[in-house]
């Protein structure tokens, strides 16, 4: 039994670098991500990789760091994978870097980095390298996770948020809001009880089967921080087209209907992480819903809305009573209200 | 002003509640309709059930509009 | 959701805007006052279903919207001080004071903590014994009486750092302010729903009895709204003015008896300051000398400061029904949702903001 085991807690020391932090390191991080790349412990991981090359980053700071659903660690793999996959890339690797406060239990660690190899796993990436850090207490929230990811683009794909064109119908994987309402659930002072978990997934193998129908998805996008409403305006603005959607059209969880309700929020601009928006042209439209049916991910994917020329930047929703209205971006956070 | 949601009231102890919307449970005071009982619809406002909704008025009030709609039917 | 998703049903909307098409006429220009009922009618584009001789105007139904400058200075002197826990709807924390807005002071460090009730106020102050948890009272006679009811159990419980910032305000009062102000001719009144849950539909005769002006009291879903305005057309077309309930599934003409009990027995009306309109007597509610000791004005000595109102801002018109959005000329440019100037903008039903997000698409 190493020194690391005697403690229950994380103490700046594991991140000092010594010999405490090297047992962390050995034992709770290469023992679990068990990869030959990561085993080597050099300063970079070296590999070859040809091809065209996607590269992203995200920091994840979520609180609670455990929710219905998942935890930081799934979310960290999740979105990173999720971002390679939203440009088409199939995921090959990632980085993982962990500032960690002193003082947070080593089973929450355990916890986080089982469930960072699980869904490592099922994405069929390896975290190839990585880095630990531990601060004062009070200097970070329990523990913050930044994920960087390499992926490789299949030839004749090109999806950008730039890419929509009038015509193109706009398509969603399933029903909005989920993660948002659950990690909202636990917070302090809004005590509700629900039965909703977070939709926090990979999203590649979705992607994948996407393209084997069709290689000409014009653009992907998971509506995350923002929510749906949010991601739309982006991309109507990134190709200067406008978008309009339908309200009866949008899946929405009972559940989450409910608690926005309660709370006065709008599921629209509510948080995703296991969710994608797809533009594509307009005779693929079917095929690739189908597609996206038969997977895990997609089963309630709908087709919302299409793409047109006039009003660019604009996105718009024709209500359930048969009028219209406009759908802005997010400004700030939705907070909840009584009025 | 004023979000108020219809709930379910699940459960009664004391002056609280459990109620029950769309799957989300929450707690409430039953202090300003302490004649709440169990299965009945509440209005929630801010944790607190400010009224026992009318069952029989609302579904008057839904027959009234479908009445409505099978005469009007002009496409708008 | 039961009684929700029932009144949300396209094909019963048709109908009643079908009907409302056929039999209005005469020129009406309704007034909703209740800012629920502002984001409903945007939500839903009711406007664009109505015939071009309705006009709907808003009114001052926003209860932060006309939350005062000094109010709200107050409630940020009171987020300075040391050992001082604010609590409060999340409605209240990007309005602009005089210079600054708790969400602001939040980010330097004051203990500003957003609740959905007052009873999780009641909880953090339980968790806090150290602490004095001040909690703002906002919102009309919907909320004051779970404020009140707040304060009894507070005192159950011998609770003894909870206080109340008492900032409510009555809607009937400020209404007939508006109407003696002659400054907008309204044909009828789109009543405050869940005030009227509380107070029931007698505290509107007045409306209908001294000023001819039409009444309906209407809920909060789409429907609701269109069977209120089908009705105000119902009485305008046939000279009538009464005050009449739709929202029947929650209000009755005595309204709820134990509530209004219980408002009255920790407040009592006082006069309050409306942003834009002014000093309204009778028209706010202040904490009963018996409970005085949960009444936050009294136990800190509180300095709120100079007011200062931004240049330009015409929220006060817009509150008032005189003027729209689109005529002040901060609208859009100066004061957007992002960097709002004025509360109209802030709070997500004050009109400002409602015209900006929903505008009314192609």
């Amino acid at each position: 039994m190493g020194e690391s085991e005697k403690f229950e807690k994380i103490l700046l020391s594991h991140g000092s670098g010594g010999k405490l932090a090297h047992e962390l390191v050995e034992k709770h991080f290469v023992r679990v991500f068990d990869n030959p790349l990561l085993a080597r412990l050099d300063d970079s991981a070296v590999f070859t990789v040809s091809g065209r090359l996607a590269f992203t980053t995200d920091s994840y700071v979520v609180s609670p760091i455990f929710f219905p659903g998942g935890d930081i660690g799934k979310l960290a793999v999740c979105g990173t994978v999720n971002d390679l996959a939203m440009s088409g890339a199939r995921p090959l690797c990632l980085s993982l870097s962990l500032i960690i406060e002193e003082g947070l239990p080593l089973s929450e660690l355990e916890t986080i980095v089982e469930s960072i190899q699980s869904v490592a796993i099922e994405a069929g990436v390896t975290i190839v390298t990585g880095d630990t850090k531990v601060v004062n207490r009070g200097s970070a929230d329990k523990i913050f996770i930044n994920t960087a990811g390499i992926g490789i683009i299949p030839e004749n794909v090109d999806i950008s948020g730039s890419n929509a064109k009038p015509g193109d119908k706009v398509l969603l994987s399933g029903p909005i809001g989920d993660h948002g309402i659950a990690v909202l659930s636990q917070r302090e002072g809004l005590s509700f009880t629900t039965r909703l978990e977070s939709d926090c997934a990979p999203l590649n193998s979705l992607v994948a089967e996407m393209l084997n129908v069709s290689a000409d998805i014009h653009c992907l996008r998971d509506p995350t921080r923002g929510g749906l409403a949010t991601t739309l305006n982006e991309l109507a603005n990134q190709s200067t087209v406008s978008i309009r959607i339908e309200e009866e059209k949008v899946p929405v969880h009972e559940a989450v209907l409910a608690a926005c309700e309660m709370l006065g929020l709008d599921p629209l601009y509510i948080a995703n992480e296991g969710k994608l928006v797809a533009i594509v042209p307009a005779e693929d439209a079917d095929k690739i819903l189908r597609a996206m049916r038969r997977n895990r991910y997609g089963k309630e994917a709908s087709l919302i809305g299409e793409v047109s020329a006039n009003n660019p930047g604009r996105v718009v929703m024709k209500t359930r009573i048969g009028s219209s209205r406009i759908v802005d971006m997010l400004v700030g956070d939705p907070l909840p209200r009584i009025c | 002003m004023c979000l108020a949601i219809p709930a379910l009231v699940k459960s009664i102890e004391d002056k609280e509640a459990e109620a029950e919307i769309g799957g989300i449970t929450r707690r409430i005071s039953l202090w300003l309709t302490p004649e709440a009982k169990v299965g009945d619809y509440v209005l929630i406002h801010t944790g607190y059930a400010i009224s026992i909704l009318d069952q029989e008025e609302a579904e008057e009030t839904l027959k009234l509009f479908e009445e409505i709609a099978s005469l009007g039917g002009e496409e708008v | 959701m039961r009684f929700i998703t029932e009144f949300r049903r396209s094909d019963l909307a048709k109908g009643l805007i079908a009907q409302i098409n056929q039999r209005s006429h005469a020129p009406a220009r309704l007034m909703e006052f209740c800012g629920g009922h502002t984001v409903t009618i945007f939500k839903y584009g009711i406007r664009q279903t109505l015939p071009d001789n309705i006009e709907m105007v808003s009114g001052p139904g926003c209860p932060i919207c006309v939350t005062a400058n000094t109010d709200l200075d107050k409630a940020i002197a009171l987020a300075k001080m040391p050992q001082v826990i604010i609590a409060t709807f999340g409605d209240m924390l990007k309005v602009p004071g005089s210079h600054t807005t708790l969400q602001e002071l939040k980010a330097d460090g004051a203990d500003v903590r957003i609740v959905y009730s007052a009873l999780d106020a009641i909880a953090i102050a339980e968790g806090n014994p150290t602490s004095s948890i001040v909690f703002l009272g906002i919102g009309f006679e919907t909320t004051a009486p779970t404020i009140a009811a707040s304060v009894l159990q507070a005192e159950k419980k011998r609770i003894s750092n909870y206080y109340v910032l008492s900032l409510h305000k009555l809607c009937p009062p400020v209404i007939r302010a508006i109407l003696d102000s002659g400054e907008v001719e309204i044909h009828g009144l789109v009543c405050p729903g869940h005030v009227s849950v509380i107070i029931g539909s007698h505290p509107w005769d007045f409306i209908a009895r001294d000023y001819g002006i039409p009444c309906v009291i209407a809920g909060f879903e789409p429907l609701d709204i269109l069977q209120c305005v089908a009705m105000l057309v119902d009485q305008v077309e046939s000279g009538r003015s009464e005050v009449e309930i739709a929202y029947r599934r929650g209000v009755r003409p005595e309204g709820n008896e134990e509530a209004i009990r219980l408002m009255e027995q920790v407040f009592e009306p006082g006069p309050a300051a409306w942003r834009g309109i002014g000093e309204v007597p009778d028209s706010g509610l202040k904490i009963r000398k018996e409970y005085q000791h949960f009444d936050a004005a009294i136990a800190f000595d509180i300095d709120p400061g100079q007011p200062y109102e931004p240049e330009g801002c015409i929220c006060g018109d817009i509150l008032r029904g005189i003027k729209t959005p689109p005529d002040c000329q901060l609208f859009g440019n100066a004061c957007t949702p992002q960097y709002p100037v004025g509360p109209c903008m802030v709070s997500s039903e004050g009109t400002c903001s409602a015209y900006y997000n929903y505008g009314e698409g192609p």
